[in-house]
């Protein structure tokens, strides 16, 4: 029913129609398209990262529409502005869901956010995917891991400094916050399961926004120096990290000296950096924008032709957008409608191709797998892929190297449990 | 090992037995026949799939005594060395390719070659080889380079070059250098003698820091008794000095950390400090300054790429003048009807705050803009154990002339001399005809430009994205108020004491805790001083 085929009659019809109930037009409309309900920040400290992913959901949409839209019906992304604050992620995701009625949700960025809405998306029971690397521990029935879990990002990239580079002094640094703080946990029980002595760990956090490392660098430096090879793996967050590596290169630490691997840190977080003196400091993603795939080229061709922007470039939470999405619209055609309940059961398995060559799939713990890369940065501010798993890694919820989750597996497909614990035999700990 | 090894082995021989004539033949027999010596045979292993190949290849290329070996290994450095159908070709600066086993060019075309990949560990190999075939270089500064690169790889086979090189050497530091490379090599070599390794540790003792420590307190196994003595007697003694440089440089951080707090605060101190006027939209005023600086820069990228050294001194007046023209619209369109009512202001502002916020979010992208540092600015200063990055001290140079031009206008300009005395009593100046409405907005905009100027500096160590006010304006306020409202000085040593005090706890506190106990530490101190360490009378005081 397109307005252009309408007679001014009709028109007319329609009009008093609608005057007489215009609750039941708004019905009748919402039927017409489905919603998409866009959960990032565009203002506040985290639109930084996010406004990117509000746009690479706009691109998808606009895309899967040009292909003839899902079951036959348009896709509407609904788009709405947390602003960078936790509760109103909560109030925002509310309203997506029961004024907006959309039918599954793209968003948040921070743990903090992500843990601001799961209630919401309980009790309101719709689904929500979670695009960004995280700590772990966690498996919700509404929600769907599309970024790393920490076995697919911190355990190979430490593995691949403990071959590559020979480290045997570990400087775990980060931002002080629920992600870093698991993640390093996690970390440091893992090395030390790999025999490295705790005086060759330093642990150190930084408040958000730290952005005076003078005294860290210098801590850094000296720890270095004891004889032993020497990296830092960087759980620091965000705006800190600019300050950080321009430290770094000021106070002349090279990566051939000290290297420095992220977990944080990808193309859009150096586009603000002159990368020249960090030349040789590595990330580790399940991603990387120089990765040569035929996929991969044509996705950023479409991303520059879509935000009219030849300098944009694209990073690993926009890929896990890009699974996560393909994965929805396999999962709403294999259950043939878009309500929640048979959708979260359709999509365990389903299987689409990721950027880099692979094909990842939705595992029952509601991760899913992926491919780890370790990428050195160049002087263009891109990856240079130095490692890249054989195979994709399935994506744990638990971590096997904490005492309190080695025993908890999470199976919404048989055991329909997040939590079930592997000894006792019982869900929920 | 094939023919040309042979012949090298031959040509040993012929040297040893002094018979020059016959060795001079046969070099020049070796040059025309050069086509597979090791050089040849290193350099496909240069360009092979796995790093420990290229690794491998590249020692073999640095130790091969090949003419074009050094071309070879810098052009790795650079990333000019490329590699495709079996060939390995060397494009310089200009563009042209050169066949990198010939010297010859190359007819190689350029699509199907490919940039050599390299990784840290060939970084590495490349920084050490470097190191081995510029010892001898001509130029000072190579040669430094070189041996501290020998110094950290501490490759045994340097040593013949090693000691020629000290043999010969004329200036002190590259001599120091060159030893202090020698010792970590005698130290770490396997068939060295006691006495030999006591020498070297005597010389790292000598060098004295980090590095030298770092080598004194890992010593290879099985070494002789009274050397590993020595050694740990020495790492002690380092230890010692390193302690007392340490807190010297902590003291260093201290400062640089506390001009930080200056400049972001010292506009304040004259919006806040002599109006009273809370103005929380002062850290976008800093932003703002950052953004004029980015903004020079790639005007002059474009334009005038020759004066991208002093973009930074373009940059200052403007800055001052977009932030202050910023600062003077806020009080002509807002603050000035709210004098006298704290509350309103502050909620005024901080609306403000948010609205320049998203509006440069909105014109510049939410995310970091890259502004660049100038070559003066980058590097590190080293005197005795103390490292000085250039940047930091600029900006400790750059606040205290801040801060001593803006005393300077206060004291002797007359619109300094009017913003002083409408401070102390507004309707007696008034009175004496001094057009208060004209000195507000003036100040005003004095203290915003100079917030202004702070965004340049600040663009050198921090984000330039819209958040980078909001870190700023809670450390200004506290630095106004712990210093005393209304007073430059009080700003000056608020700022010093907190950033001091900052830096030296750090260390032992961590980053969050160290902020947490200096937060208390002020709580505690206004509660005992409602007014700062040094209080003023005036407008501030009394409303």
């Amino acid at each position: 029913m397109s307005i252009l085929n309408m007679t001014r009659r009709n028109l007319l019809a329609l009009t008093a129609a609608a005057l007489v109930s215009g609750a039941t037009a708004g019905a009748a409309r919402a039927e017409e398209t489905i919603k998409v309900g866009v959960l990032h920040s565009l203002s506040g400290t985290m639109a930084i990262s996010e406004t990117t992913l509000k746009d690479v959901m706009l691109m998808l949409i606009d895309e899967q529409n040009k292909k003839g839209g899902l079951l036959g019906k348009k896709l509407e992304a609904v788009v709405v502005d947390p602003a960078s604050d936790w509760p109103l992620f909560a109030e925002k995701a509310r309203e997506l869901i029961s004024k907006d009625k959309v039918s599954a949700v793209f968003g948040c960025w921070t743990s903090v956010s992500r843990k601001s809405v799961l209630p919401v998306f309980k009790e309101l029971n719709n689904i929500l995917f979670y695009p960004v690397q995280y700590e772990g521990e966690e498996s919700e029935r509404n929600v769907f891991y599309t970024g790393a879990a920490p076995n697919q990002q911190a355990i190979p990239a430490v593995d691949y400094l403990a071959k590559e580079e020979m480290v045997e002094r570990w400087v775990l640094a980060g931002t002080d916050y629920v992600y870093p703080r698991t993640t390093n946990k996690i970390l440091e029980a893992y090395l030390k399961s790999k025999g490295v002595k705790s005086e060759d760990i330093m642990i150190n956090y930084t408040p958000f926004g730290h952005s005076d490392w003078q005294t860290i660098v210098a801590e850094i430096k000296k720890f270095g120096s004891a004889g032993k090879k020497t990296a830092v793996v960087s759980t620091i967050n965000g705006d800190a990290n600019v300050p950080f590596y321009k430290e770094l290169a000021n106070q002349g630490v090279k990566a051939t000296d000290i290297p420095v691997v992220a977990f944080s840190v990808g193309e859009e977080e150096l586009a603000g950096i002159d990368t020249k003196p960090l030349v040789g400091h590595l990330a580790a993603w399940n991603y990387f924008q120089s990765v040569d795939t035929p996929d991969n080229k044509a996705f950023i061709e479409k991303w520059k032709a879509f935000t009219k922007n030849e300098k944009r470039v694209t990073n690993d939470p926009m890929e896990a957008h890009v699974i996560g999405f393909n994965m929805w619209v396999k999962a709403v055609e294999k259950a043939g409608t878009t309500d929640p309940d048979q959708v979260i059961d359709a999509i365990v398995g389903v299987q689409v191709p990721n950027l880099t060559g692979g094909v990842s799939e939705m595992l029952p713990n509601h991760h899913i797998t992926k491919p780890v890369l370790i990428g050195e940065i160049k002087e263009d501010g891109q990856f240079e892929t130095v490692s890249q798993t054989d195979s994709l890694v399935p994506g744990d919820a638990w971590s096997k190297y904490l005492d309190g989750s080695k025993d908890l597996i999470a199976d919404w497909k048989t055991l329909k449990c997040g939590n079930y614990n592997t000894v006792t035999k019982k869900c929920g700990a | 090992m094939r023919l040309p090894s042979t012949s090298l082995r031959m040509a040993f021989f012929m040297i040893t037995s002094r018979n020059l004539l016959w060795v001079f033949t046969l070099l020049a027999g070796m040059t025309s026949a050069a086509l597979a010596g090791p050089f040849e045979d290193a350099l496909p292993k240069l360009a092979a799939d796995s790093y420990a190949d290229t690794e491998a290849g590249i020692a073999a290329v640095a130790s091969s005594d090949h003419p074009l070996s050094l071309p070879v290994v810098q052009a790795l450095r650079d990333g000019r060395l490329l590699a495709g159908e079996g060939r390995v070709v060397i494009r310089d600066g200009s563009g042209t390719l050169v066949d990198a086993a010939t010297g010859q060019a190359s007819g190689a075309s350029a699509s199907s070659l490919k940039p050599v990949r390299v990784n840290n560990r060939v970084r590495r190999a490349v920084e050490a080889a470097l190191g081995n075939l510029t010892l001898l270089s001509p130029d000072p500064a190579r040669r430094l380079e070189a041996a501290r690169a020998v110094f950290r790889s501490r490759d045994a086979a340097a040593l013949p070059t090693l000691d020629k090189a000290i043999g010969q050497e004329t200036s002190s530091d590259v001599k120091e250098a060159l030893e202090s490379a020698r010792a970590a090599i005698v130290l770490n070599k396997v068939d060295s003698s006691s006495a030999e390794r006591l020498g070297a540790v005597a010389t790292l003792k000598e060098r004295g820091d980090q590095e030298a420590l770092a080598l004194l307190s890992s010593l290879p196994s099985g070494i002789q008794s009274d050397v590993s003595e020595a050694a740990t007697r020495a790492a002690e003694s380092i230890r010692t000095r390193l302690e007392l440089w340490n807190a010297i440089q902590n003291i260093w951080y201290g400062i640089s950390l506390g001009s930080v707090l200056l400049l972001a605060a010292i506009g304040l101190a004259i919006t806040f400090g002599t109006m009273g006027v809370i103005n929380m939209a002062h850290g976008e005023m800093v932003m703002l300054g950052a953004y004029t600086t980015f903004m020079v820069q790639e005007l002059v990228r474009t334009y005038a790429p020759g004066l991208f050294e002093a973009s930074l001194f373009i940059a200052l007046p403007l800055a001052f003048l977009v932030a202050g023209t910023v600062g003077i619209l806020i009080e002509r369109l807002v603050i000035r009807f709210l004098y006298g009512r704290p509350l309103e202001t502050l909620l005024a502002t901080w609306g403000l705050s948010l609205i320049l916020q998203q509006a440069v979010r909105t014109l510049f992208g939410p995310t970091n803009r890259e502004v660049g540092t100038p070559a003066w600015m980058s590097g590190v200063l080293e005197i005795g154990g103390l490292s000085l990055t250039y940047n930091r001290i600029a900006i400790v140079v750059f606040a205290v002339a801040v801060f001593a031009i803006l005393q300077l206008v206060l004291r002797y300009t007359s619109l300094g001399l009017q913003v002083r005395a409408v401070t102390q009593n507004r309707r007696m100046a008034g009175s004496m005809g001094i057009k208060t409405n004209r000195v507000d907005a003036l100040a005003f905009g004095l203290g915003s430009g100079v917030a202004g100027i702070a965004g340049v500096a600040l663009s050198q160590i921090d984000n330039v994205s819209p958040n980078l006010g909001q870190s700023y304006i809670i450390d200004s306020f506290m630095v106004v108020v712990f210093g005393g409202v209304g007073n430059l000085w009080g700003t000056l040593v608020g700022a010093m004491t907190l950033g001091i005090a900052n830096k030296l706890l750090e260390p032992y506190a961590g980053a969050v805790l160290g902020k947490i106990v200096l937060l208390i530490g002020i709580i505690l101190f206004i509660q005992r001083r409602p007014r700062g360490l040094f209080a003023l009378k005036g407008r501030a005081v009394e409303a």
